[in-house]
């Protein structure tokens, strides 16, 4: 269900934490399925759940309760525009507006293609570059006027 | 300039800058700390043999006070930690900078790792712990990786480890990345989080220097802080506490957004008046007049642009202002901004971030939300200011955590201090501040 590299990337999350507390793995577990499978389905949850001896509910749990993890499928990019206050006075908002009208979609939105899902996202501890865009959770883009956007969309096939 | 394009001048951050000094964004590695001194810090420590005491009465002495929000004294809080204590203890670094406005941490992080390292291995020996985390915000998935392999760097060359440099301190440090959720900032919360669980905030007392993660006494302080320590060691408490002001030792990273020139993080003396940290950031964009700052980070209360122009960037200063230092976000607003729509964007994050464990809380903040929401929309009632306040009483100080208190503050200070645009709203159902900023945004650009 994960990769042979993947359950590397588990096993060495695990080895941070004391022997007894493989549950403190389970951020980088999920986070891990996630990035082999998109989303986190039941399935792949209950892996998780086995791999690490824990209780499913308690796996189902943490990934609802963490805003990064996806339990719904999202389009190739997910791209979470941050529109708080900070990055609101420099422009976010006209950014997420621009988003919107060029991917035809509202926030929790997928592009028909299955290319884009639009996200609105929380303050990434960036504000400074604001407007900044997180592409996949890994990737943060920033001082994203409407030409840089443009640029930014046409790059990711 | 800002430091999102290495190499930039390390002037950038100021010229009293100490954490940040000499820093050009590409400068980070081991061998580049080296050269500016990095890792003295500890080998004093060891080759002068200072016992761990006399380090947290040195810590005490500079009045460093915590730079995560709450601005409690540093070497006070080291002191808390069981000297004797047969098991395991911990050290843990909040980097999970989500508080907006907040972006110091981030560039800390990713321009000078290794001075955090430092700070936490010397805190560790000072607390005798041998197991330390730093908790990462998740969406700076970069950095981690950074940090990651300043670690390895770290170990590789003997300050960090077993047997740090060769004597009989070992200190094990991991990275642990989070994964979007804004309380986890909260310390309790953040060791539930490493713990492997909900980032939902613990009862206290007990604290974590008595029960923290895992059960067993812990420190948890922010990177900041921990940054701030080498110098200390290096330097000395009472040279610490001169950079800045009497109980506000040192110098600070103020992170500067909204309506000024040049957003960045500034780091300077604290007692710096506010009016020569907005200069430092090329003041107001657009020449434009300041009408708001939130001095520290959006949990703490709004203040009048005249009343931030003559006051002082430290707690003391700030606080007799009526407002509160906290994580040193610096959020300013200019005379085109619309108060209302400012307070509901607020109001939506914490009704957004409320982990749902406290009813006044879980509760509250969406009542909040959805008011501030309607006068914002034109829907308003004349008795919404008023049930505002009330609501707001009604959360703080009845919650577990203190999301509560900060989703509550901006309402209570943004209506007490421009109560006549929220009355005007609703009186008008629209705007008194004629332009939401948007076109002139465009031609300041
Ligand atoms: C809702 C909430 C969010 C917080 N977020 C952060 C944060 O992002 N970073 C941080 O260092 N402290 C944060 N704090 C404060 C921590 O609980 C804690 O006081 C701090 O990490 C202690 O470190 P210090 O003494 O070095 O400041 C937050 C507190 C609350 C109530
Ligand atoms: S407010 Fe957008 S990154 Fe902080």
């Amino acid at each position: 269900m994960i990769s042979a590299q993947g359950i590397a990337r588990i096993d060495a999350a695990i080895a941070k934490y004391p022997a007894q507390e493989r549950q403190s793995a389970v951020m980088t577990a999920l986070a891990v399925a996630q990035e082999e499978h998109g989303h986190l389905s039941t399935e792949v949850m209950d892996f998780v759940a086995g791999y690490l001896g824990m209780p499913p509910v308690a796996v189902y749990e943490v990934a609802s309760f963490y805003g990064m993890y996806d339990l719904e499928k999202t389009g190739r990019y997910k791209l979470c525009v941050c529109t708080n206050l900070p990055c609101a006075l420099s422009g976010a908002v006209e950014a997420a507006e621009h988003l919107k009208r060029t991917l035809g979609v509202e926030f929790n939105g997928t592009t028909p293609d299955g290319r884009f899902t639009l996200k609105e996202g929380e303050c990434f501890g960036a504000c400074g570059d604001a407007p900044v865009m997180l592409i996949n959770n890994k990737r943060m883009a920033s001082f994203m006027s409407p030409e840089a956007i443009d640029r930014l969309l046409a790059e990711l096939k | 300039m800002n430091t999102a394009h290495p190499p930039f001048d390390p002037l950038v951050f100021g010229p009293d800058a100490q954490i940040m000094k000499g820093v050009d964004g590409l400068n980070w590695r081991l061998a580049d700390y080296e050269a500016r001194g990095g890792y003295r810090a500890l080998k004093k420590i060891f080759a002068e043999k200072i016992a761990p005491d006399a380090l947290i009465a040195e810590v005490k002495k500079s009045a460093l006070r915590g730079r995560g929000g709450a601005g409690f004294p540093t070497g006070l809080k080291w002191s808390f930690m069981p000297r004797q204590f047969p098991g395991q203890k911990y050290v843990v670094c909040n980097s999970d900078e989500g508080e907006p406005g907040t972006f110091k941490d981030r560039d800390i992080l990713r321009y000078n790792p290794h001075v955090v390292i430092e700070g936490m291995v010397i805190g560790a020996y000072a607390m005798g712990a041998t197991v330390g985390y730093n908790y990462i915000h998740g969406e700076i998935w970069d950095v981690y990786e950074r940090f990651e392999e300043a670690l390895a760097e770290a170990r590789a060359a003997g300050y960090l480890g077993d047997r740090i440099l060769g004597g009989d301190f070992s200190f094990q440090l991991h990275a642990h990345h989070g994964y979007g959720a804004y309380i986890c900032g909260e310390e309790t919360a953040l060791l539930e989080s490493i713990e492997g669980k909900k980032g939902q905030p613990r009862f206290k007392p007990p604290f974590p220097a008595s029960f923290g993660l895992y059960g067993k006494p812990t420190t948890v302080n922010n990177t900041e802080t921990f940054a701030a320590v080498p110098w200390i060691v290096l330097n000395g408490g009472a040279a610490y506490l001169d950079l800045g002001r009497p109980n506000n030792g040192g110098t600070k990273i103020f992170s500067m957004s909204g309506d000024v020139a040049r957003p960045g993080n500034y780091e300077v003396r604290l007692g710096t008046p506010f009016a020569a940290l907005l200069e430092m950031a090329g003041g107001m964009r657009g020449g434009r007049r300041i009408k708001a700052v939130i001095p520290g980070g959006s949990s703490m209360p709004v203040l009048p642009g005249e009343v931030m122009m003559k006051t002082d960037m430290d707690y003391d200063s700030i606080a007799k202002a009526g407002s509160m230092l906290g994580s040193g976000a610096v959020i300013v607003m200019d005379e085109t901004r619309c108060m209302v729509r400012c307070l509901e964007r607020l109001s939506y994050f914490y009704f957004e971030e409320s982990c749902g464990q406290c009813t006044p809380c879980r509760e509250g903040t969406g009542w909040l939300y959805r008011m501030v929401h309607r006068i914002e929309t034109g829907r308003g009632r004349t008795e919404d200011l008023d049930t505002l306040v009330s609501v707001s009483d009604n959360i703080a100080g009845r919650t577990i955590c203190a999301l509560g208190d900060a989703a509550a503050i901006p309402v209570k200070s943004f209506i007490q201090h421009f109560r006549e645009e929220f009355a005007h709203h609703i009186e008008h159902k629209r705007c008194m501040v004629g332009e939401r900023g948007a076109a002139r945004d465009k031609a300041a650009a």
